[in-house]
């Protein structure tokens, strides 16, 4: 039974016999006897067309790599905090990598280093930000959300994960390789990317890198057309695009992003391999290395750029919007408050998304592309800047007046908002080419992708697990371990990247091994040993992280109603332990948009709660 | 061992924490889920609180403690023109993100603290204001707008070319794996052209030979030299790449450009503060108190070795590269050195051309044959100068004088080569000194038959003699010519280079 409380009357629904009522009649159990995808071990966990299921091996994997990830940006800053100290300790696990000298002292080689900080990126990006973030909750949520008994295509949603996990095999693979993985940086740019002479780790490791990143876009392809699909046409009763939470206008538009960029990754990479194995010349001319000069003429470098940031900057927003929508859903119901201007969100969303498109060469304004076509990226990038402003004053309005429950989920929400405007507003400087011309390349840089698309990405990721560990398992994660998981990570990620800003104004380039080959760099030992330190006690919250999540699918605290945050979304009128095809009987009809919360003195209304006479619609 | 014990610490205190996990969890219980939710709640409303100010002053209180990495103010400060214009837009893009960042960050804080959880009480339903939302999407439109318009305007004119009246000094860099090569147009204030497949183990740029632009281009490629710069005159620095892509990164000087295989680009800068202008700054006293104004510039250089002297002192600009090149990536240093226009002039006079230093009559160099003007006339100042000190001289030994350029077809007396240069330099001498008599004397070494050899020197010295009569018009009374065959080596005979030496055609002053 579900209590809509209000200040003068109580009235009393229980949700299943509303749903029998007004619900939609499917059919759907009629044809599905004996739950046939689900009947055994290997089709229920492993080869799983469940959205539900699926949805958590995108985010166990996606931990896989996420602690694999961040333990690589361990060693990296041991060495750049500690780079006199030893790391012979390192050498059962990096083996070669490793140099130890006569007096024992284990030097990391530099060619590592770089893999090391390519691996780094490319995993936390790919595998982490976008299959751990928008596959784990557009998966779990679109369905449930939007009123569906499953993805559009359970099939392909299937293929969608393998390919991911195929990606990650080869990955994993390429980090074993005798020569390396590889290490020319996450954006691979040719002709370092191309060349074996130019590094070891272009030769076989880039094979892999390129091999997995492709399996890698068919997986998001694959998800991707499932999340349009699903959300186009299979939207329950009554469920209008202007009434779907703003997880759903989130996931969403991520999966048009990526759908119309990720195959223009691809094609990069396709030259990338036509230049490497057949003799062409996309991206390589006038070169002499390893003492010849090559046969390629008439290629150019800046074109591989060009086809990587026309997905590489809408990559950001497929990374952050996932991670918006979720910290606009937990901020209101936590608030008890309908989000704050619901269709300004929608359309900045939109607005973000379209500008996504048009912005890739602000990452090349040193490149040497001609300085008069940079102009016009300046505007569009500075643009971005508005919906962004809109999007972080609504947040904090939907605060307003709240009554703010502060569990784990809302406050990584609120930590989101604080990190999304803190790296935002550095963005506004990099995205002026004349401030670029010094600050590109540097720390500052670090700091501000870091901060705005790594961590802000990371607390909308965390808030989502947090919130949504009931729907996946039907348990709490441990609150108080949440809350040191919290503190830890918003004090110590400010700690690790708000450093680094200092570091850019004073010019330091980021991808440097070291830093005592130069006079201007080489002052800030503090500060990188501080970081460093900072970075290892981060990670050891994360872990406690890992340890609260497995212990809490067995050992949490059980979830004993079905919507135990009095949210108003759909998801919370199932059956706590999830079933095949979500509901049981009918599917809920929807009667009104997500955020009637506090509207007319009752808490919340659920979405498949009819209007009273003579309630306001406010156009939804 | 000390792996394991680590890994067991780490897993204890896991433990520990799932333990006071699992105990506050029991202890809610017992207290009553809604008051502990409560309390929780509210210790969290407060840590939001107290994080919100502690957050605000370690900005500030990091900022200060790093001013000294601040653009615009401090030591810190551009070293070239168009610099200080980016770095004021810095600060104006930092003066507007500042005040935003303040507001909504204790915005943000203090709305999750003010409205925390109480008891009883719900949300207000606000779902959207039009004016409100209107406004800030307004203000932060304009303020981008002012933001772009300034930015452009100073980006159009950092990224313009030099005029085509202007003054300017144009040098190129050329990157690879891992080393920047710089190159000056020398005398002709032209760069020659390039070739990729022309680049050799000598010829690092693959300058091509044919175009005499090139032979007078000057060429820095030891990581340890110093180049030299000249401040308030513009530089335009052509950017290449030999390999992979480099980053032409000059931080001091607000400088950065991507070196691209087959694509040259530009940077056109003005350095407006000398070296020795900027360390003096980085090492200036307080007037009054005579306390430095920058004391961590005061500390040694090398705190292993004082003599070193203070980092102030030993400052130098740097030449970075700042686009991943491999993985020597972050040694590719060169220092850049300011100075007044006078000692660039004055240091460029210095510099070889790297044809003429490194390439010339190499195997490489395709002009072995042939002589260029300037070296007829550095053959005939080398010349002057040497028979000048003859002359000057008192010792009867130092009065012969070797004809180093002076050559014969093998076996024969016939001149070769560029010999009549050299015997043109000789005819001017003595054209100039009128009582000068010479001996010319011919010398064999010491392979074949004496008797030819004496003869073949006799002929070869009678050569030159006729060529300064005939074609030099110098009165055969005041020449001698002699052959000594091979009675007077000057070397061992023993060796190739001894025998080299000792074939020569020397004159001897007579009277002067």
């Amino acid at each position: 039974m579900a209590d809509i409380v209000s200040k003068t009357t109580t009235i009393t629904y229980d949700p299943d016999i509303l749903i029998e009522e007004l619900g939609y009649d499917d059919h759907f159990h009629d044809h599905h006897h004996g739950d046939k995808y689900q009947s055994n071990f290997i089709t229920h966990y492993i080869f799983s067309q469940d959205h539900k299921m699926i949805a958590k091996q995108f985010l166990i994997t996606g931990m896989f790599w996420a602690i694999i990830g961040a333990g690589m940006s361990i060693i990296f800053r041991l060495q750049l905090g500690f780079p006199e100290d030893s790391l012979a300790w390192l050498q059962p696990l990096l083996g070669k990598w490793i140099t130890v000298n006569d007096a024992g002292i284990g030097t990391l080689d530099p060619q590592f280093y770089y893999a090391l900080v390519t691996m780094h990126g490319t995993i936390i990006v790919f595998f982490v930000l976008t299959a751990g973030l928008s596959g784990t909750f557009s998966n779990l949520l679109i369905p449930l959300q939007v009123g569906a008994r499953d993805m559009a295509s359970p099939l392909l949603n299937m293929l969608s994960y393998w390919f991911f996990f195929l990606a990650g095999v080869v990955m994993f693979a390429s980090l074993f390789l005798s020569t390396g993985p590889f290490a020319g940086g996450w954006t691979a740019y040719p002709p370092l990317s191309a060349l074996p002479q130019a590094s070891s780790g272009s030769g076989a490791g880039m094979t892999l890198w390129v091999l997995s990143l492709v399996f890698f876009v068919v997986s998001v392809l694959l998800g991707g057309i499932n999340y349009i699909t699903t959300v186009l046409n299979l939207r329950t009763k009554g469920m209008s695009m202007w009434r779907l939470p703003l997880t759903i206008w989130a996931f969403f538009v991520t999966a048009i992003i990526g759908l119309l960029s990720f195959p223009v990754l691809v094609s990069g990479f396709l030259l990338m391999m036509f230049d490497r194995g057949l003799g062409t010349s996309f991206y390589l001319s006038d070169i002499y290395i390893g003492g010849q000069a090559l046969d390629h003429v008439g290629g150019s470098p800046l074109l591989y750029q060009h086809l990587f940031w026309f997905l590489g900057h809408p990559e950001v927003y497929i990374i952050i919007l996932p991670a918006m929508g979720l910290v606009s859903e937990i901020l209101s119901v936590h608030s008890r408050k309908p989000v704050f201007g619901y269709k300004a969100m929608v359309y900045s969303i939109l607005a973000i998304a379209f500008l996504s498109f048009i912005v890739w060469a602000h990452h090349m304004f040193m490149s040497g592309v001609n300085p008069f076509i940079s102009n016009f990226f300046v505007i569009f990038t500075l643009i971005i800047a508005v919906p962004s402003a809109v999007k972080v004053f609504n947040w904090i309005s939907t605060l307003y007046g709240g009554n703010i429950r502060f569990n784990s989920a809302c406050l990584f929400a609120i930590g989101f908002v604080s990190m999304f405007i803190s790296g935002g507003l550095t963005g506004i400087f990099l995205g002026n080419s004349a401030i670029d011309i010094q600050m590109h390349d540097t720390y500052f840089v670090v700091a501000h992708f870091h901060i705005v698309m790594g961590v802000a990405a990371f607390f909308g990721m965390y808030a989502g697990v947090y919130h949504w560990f009931p729907k996946m398992y039907g348990r709490f994660l441990n609150e108080t371990l949440g809350k040191i998981h919290f503190w830890g990570t918003m004090i110590g990620a400010y700690a690790i990247f708000w450093p680094m800003h200092y570091l850019g104004m004073a010019g330091v380039p980021r991808r440097y091994y070291r830093f005592d080959s130069f006079d201007a760099f080489s002052h800030f030992t503090e500060m990188n040993q501080f970081i460093t330190i900072a970075a290892i006690i981060v990670f050891a919250v994360q872990i406690l992280f890992v340890i609260n999540y497995f212990y809490s699918i067995w050992y949490g605290k059980k979830m004993t109603t079905r919507n135990p945050y009095n949210a108003t979304t759909l998801e919370w009128t199932t059956p706590i332990q999830g079933v095949h095809g979500n509901w049981n009987g009918k599917i809920p009809a929807v009667q009104r948009w997500a955020y009637d919360y506090g509207k007319d003195g009752r808490d919340f209304i659920p979405q498949y709660v009819p209007k009273l006479d003579g309630e306001s619609d406010n156009d939804h | 061992m000390t792996a394991i014990f680590a890994i067991l610490s780490i897993a204890m205190i896991a433990i520990i924490l799932v333990q006071i996990g699992k105990v506050t969890e029991l202890a809610a219980k017992i207290k009553g889920e809604e008051n502990s939710e409560m309390e929780a709640n509210n210790r969290n409303g407060y840590g939001l609180l107290i994080f919100m100010p502690l957050f605000l002053i370690a900005c500030a209180v990091s900022a200060y403690y790093y001013k000294d990495s601040m653009l615009l103010y401090g030591p810190h400060q551009s070293a070239s023109e168009h610099g200080t214009e980016l770095d004021s837009l810095f600060n104006v893009t930092l003066f507007f993100t500042g005040i935003v960042f303040v507001i909504t960050q204790v915005v943000l804080f203090w709305f999750a603290f003010k409205y925390r959880m109480r008891k009883n009480a719900v949300g207000l339903f606000i779902s959207h204001n039009n004016t409100l939302e209107v406004v800030w999407t307004l203000i932060p439109a304009v303020v981008m707008s002012f933001l772009v318009i300034r930015g452009l305007v100073a980006w159009n004119n950092v990224m313009a070319d030099v005029g085509p009246d202007e003054d300017y000094v144009e040098i190129e860099a050329t990157g690879y794996q891992f080393a920047w090569v710089l190159r000056f147009p020398g005398d002709d204030g032209v760069l020659g052209a390039k070739n990729f497949r022309k680049i050799t183990a000598i010829n690092q740029l693959g300058q091509d030979w044919e175009d005499t632009k090139n032979l007078d281009d000057i060429v820095s490629s030891a990581p340890g030299e110093v180049i030299k710069l000249p401040v308030g005159k513009k530089v335009r620095v052509r950017i290449t790449s030999r390999d992979v892509l480099h980053n032409f990164d000059l931080p001091h000087f607000r400088v950065k450009m991507d070196a691209v295989p087959g694509m040259p680009t530009y940077f056109v800068f003005k350095p407006s503060v000398t070296t020795e202008e900027y360390r003096a700054r980085l090492g200036s006293v307080d007037d009054k108190t005579g306390e430095p104004i920058y004391p961590e510039w005061h500390e040694p250089y090398d705190p292993e070795d004082p003599s070193v002297g203070p980092r102030w002192k030993n400052f130098n600009y740097e030449l970075a590269c700042a686009e991943l090149c491999g993985k020597g990536h972050y040694s590719m240093r060169r220092i850049i050195e300011v100075v007044s226009e006078e000692e660039f002039n004055e240091w460029m006079k210095g510099q070889k051309s790297f044809y003429f230093s490194s390439v010339r009559n190499t195997e490489e160099d395709p002009h072995t044959g042939t002589l260029f003007n300037r070296e007829v006339s550095e053959r005939a100042a080398a010349f002057r100068e040497k028979t000048e000190k003859a002359i000057a001289s008192n010792e009867t030994g130092d009065k012969v004088i070797s004809l180093e350029n002076v050559t014969f077809e093998t076996g024969s007396a016939k001149l070769s080569g560029f010999s009549t240069y050299e015997l043109d330099n000789l005819a001017k001498v003595l054209q100039e000194y009128k009582n000068m008599t010479i001996e010319l004397a011919g010398h064999t070494d010491n392979t074949g038959d004496p008797d030819k050899n004496l003869t073949l020197s006799q002929a070869r010295a009678q050569s030159t003699f006729d060529y300064l009569v005939g074609k030099g018009g110098i009165d055969a009374n005041r020449l001698t010519a002699v052959g000594y065959g091979q009675t007077r080596p000057v070397d061992s005979n023993d060796t190739e280079d001894g025998r080299q030496k000792n074939r020569r055609t020397e004159f001897k002053i007579l009277t002067q």
